[in-house]
């Protein structure tokens, strides 16, 4: 960083060095392979195909890479400003015109500010209205006016709202074609700026609705979805260490929810753990656990999720920390379930 | 008869009063004539599916039936046969319990058979009290959640536009929804993408759910609001076929694929063409006794053949 424009400041030495709670901080690992506005340049390429693909955004194209496709397709992008319900009804009127809009805005104002707007204009019709939203879960150190914990919570329960929350750039960028392509209204929990490349390592696809088994392992089976599922992945390495076989499920489509391929993961006597960005109610945890019941399978599952708290103001890392979503953490967890 | 227009948007708002003078030859009273009879039918046709029900929001579409009079049979592009037609002019009903309304409009325009009517508000039918695009052919959307329509209205505009349509867009609301902060942020939408192929009308009845708008929630100066707000504004009486009719017609002559969205604000009362409704006291659901339906109807008629007699 350069500091020729700060003032000397003799002091500084004395002082720790701070750490930042900045808006748009990455989640990425020191050196870890990254993409850069993945979603950005997905719609943009998905747009080359398809001239019914338009976008929108209340305010916020910068700060959810739409910025990408508004300079690539000027004609086909729409400023709603700073007016969420605006923004959704909008969304509606395009897609009842044959258009494919894809609205962007960050989750918390997508679930929390407008939701009578996605419910009853988009939804309820079924129309192929995309929404994207910017910093889900805990993924900025703002607190609570910016982190969506909630999201999920609050969607699942919207009649025909497909949900997703990918893992990494390969996600996104298999994703938003399918989101265009299927019926009705969708919800992708965005990962924006310099988003970790995480699952090219692996034999995967993305393939909307369906859950797919990472890798294997005898002892414990993880569960999880969005960038969660990276911290899986890191802790399945770190818990072979300790002579653990950690198999992982990642499942980016929450809803519909591939219940056939996860209880069959489920459904056995290995350790169950989901593992999700977000509040531990409604979400993953909550999809699992139903799913569970209603197959009748008398399973303990333990959730590693968000607590059910308004969340700090902080630095990401110290956050993920605080609350369980570290790679540490959940090595410890699981240690500690297992005996 | 008078209307009010304001054409001066981005500066001060002087209020314009002009005269319109429609009725000075045979097309002009024809074209009145023509309204004048579907305004009739559609309010003999709300009174006769509140019947059915005992019930339902039949002072808003007695007060509302010359309005959508206009538009059904005057202004909007559409084919009866063909509702989904794709170069049709889009009707969005923001008011859904203003259905029983628009239900009659659709059937005065034949895209709804007359004698479904009767079904409104039953079980399994398509026409159901609060209005829904998934139900009932011509209902472009699902309104009743207010101030949803004008939101929906500006995507449908620039979807159009956006298409190299010229249909246009008419979103109907109603002076309750004006509370709505929804609304502003599509009134600013729509100017902001200069979206001159859409057109509000307000059904300004002075009367919401809790009681008189001014008591509620104060929404006047309205022509101003929607002035200053970057439209083509226009205040009317709504129960006036004339002075409507010469308003959509300045309305007509300022749309632009690229313009000024306009906005019609149509004074109007509850209850309008029965005087037994007229002169009751106004409420949200308007209380109409079982024996009174027969002198409903027969004081619309007989106020309509005066009318059409004088």
């Amino acid at each position: 960083m350069s500091t020729t424009t700060e003032a000397p400041d003799t002091t500084t030495a004395a002082k720790p060095k701070l750490k930042t709670s900045a808006m748009i901080a990455s989640f990425a690992d020191p050196g870890q392979k990254t993409a850069s506005a993945p979603f950005g340049h997905a719609l943009v390429e998905a747009a080359q195909e398809n001239d019914k693909i338009v976008g929108l955004t209340a305010d916020l194209g910068k700060y959810t890479d739409m910025h990408i496709f508004a300079k690539a397709f000027p004609e086909r992008f729409f400023q709603m400003g700073m007016a969420e319900q605006l923004l959704f009804g909008a969304a509606a009127g395009l897609a009842e015109t044959g258009l494919v809009p894809f609205a962007s805005t960050y989750s918390v104002f997508a679930a929390r500010r407008a939701y009578d707007f996605l419910c009853l204009d988009a939804a309820e019709p079924n129309l192929n209205v995309n929404i994207v939203g910017g910093l889900p879960g805990l993924t900025t150190g703002y607190g609570p006016s910016h982190q969506a914990t909630e999201d999920m919570a609050i969607f699942r329960g919207m009649p025909n709202l497909t949900i997703v929350d990918p893992c990494d750039s390969l996600d996104i960028e298999q994703a938003v074609p399918q989101l265009a392509a299927s019926e009705g209204p969708t919800y992708l929990r965005l990962l924006r700026g310099n988003v970790p490349t995480v699952l090219d390592e692996y034999d995967y696809t993305f393939e909307l609705g369906k859950a797919k088994v990472l890798r294997g392992g005898n002892d414990v089976v993880f569960v999880s979805s969005g960038l969660m599922t990276m911290r899986a992945l890191q802790a399945a390495k770190a818990l072979a260490a300790h002579n653990v076989d950690v198999a992982v499920v990642h499942t980016p489509t929450i809803k519909p929810f591939d219940a056939a391929t996860v209880l069959a993961e489920i459904n056995t006597d290995r350790l169950a753990v989901t593992l999700e960005n977000h509040s531990v109610i409604g979400g993953l945890f909550e999809t699992v656990a139903s799913a569970v019941v209603t197959a009748g399978l008398g399973k303990r599952v333990v959730p590693v999720a968000l607590p059910d708290e308004f969340l700090d103001a902080g630095a990401l890392p110290t956050l993920h920390e605080r609350y369980g979503l570290s790679v540490q953490r959940i090595v410890a967890k699981v240690l500690a379930e297992l005996g | 008869m008078t209307l009010t227009h304001n054409t001066n948007t981005e500066q001060a708002m002087p209020t314009q009063t002009v005269q319109a003078q429609p009725g000075q030859n045979q097309a002009d009273q024809d074209r009145i004539a023509k309204v004048g009879d579907a305004a009739y039918r559609i309010r003999h046709h709300a009174l006769n599916m509140g019947e059915v029900q005992g019930q339902g929001y039949v002072g808003q579409a007695l007060g509302a039936a010359d309005m959508l009079a206009v538009v059904y049979a005057d202004q909007l592009r559409f084919r009866a046969e063909d509702p989904h037609w794709e170069a049709r002019d889009r009707f969005l009903l923001s008011t859904g319990h203003y259905a029983i309304g628009h239900y009659a409009a659709l059937a005065e325009a034949g895209i709804v058979p007359v004698e479904e009517l009767q079904t409104y508000g039953s079980d399994d039918s398509r026409l159901p009290m609060s209005g829904m695009s998934t139900y009932t052919p011509g209902m472009e959307i699902s309104g009743g959640s207010l101030g949803h329509g004008l939101t929906i209205a500006v995507g449908m505009a620039l979807g159009l536009r956006h298409q190299g349509s010229d249909a246009r867009v008419y979103n109907f609301l109603s002076d309750g929804e004006l509370d709505e902060g929804s609304t502003w942020e599509a009134a600013m939408g729509a100017h902001h993408h200069q979206l001159g192929n859409l057109t509000a009308m307000v059904d300004i009845n002075a009367l919401q759910a809790d009681g008189k708008t001014d008591t509620v929630l104060r929404t006047e100066p309205i022509t101003e609001k929607w002035a200053a707000a970057g439209w083509y504004a226009q205040r009317v009486d709504g129960n006036d076929v004339g002075a409507l009719l010469a308003a959509f017609d300045n309305a007509a002559a300022q749309a632009a694929a690229v313009g000024r969205p306009s906005v019609i604000l149509c004074d109007t009362k509850v209850g309008r063409g029965v005087p037994l409704l007229e002169d009751r006291e106004k409420a949200h659901f308007m209380r109409i006794e079982e024996h009174e339906w027969q002198t409903c109807r027969e004081q619309l008629t007989a106020g309509y053949e005066g009318k059409a007699s004088a």
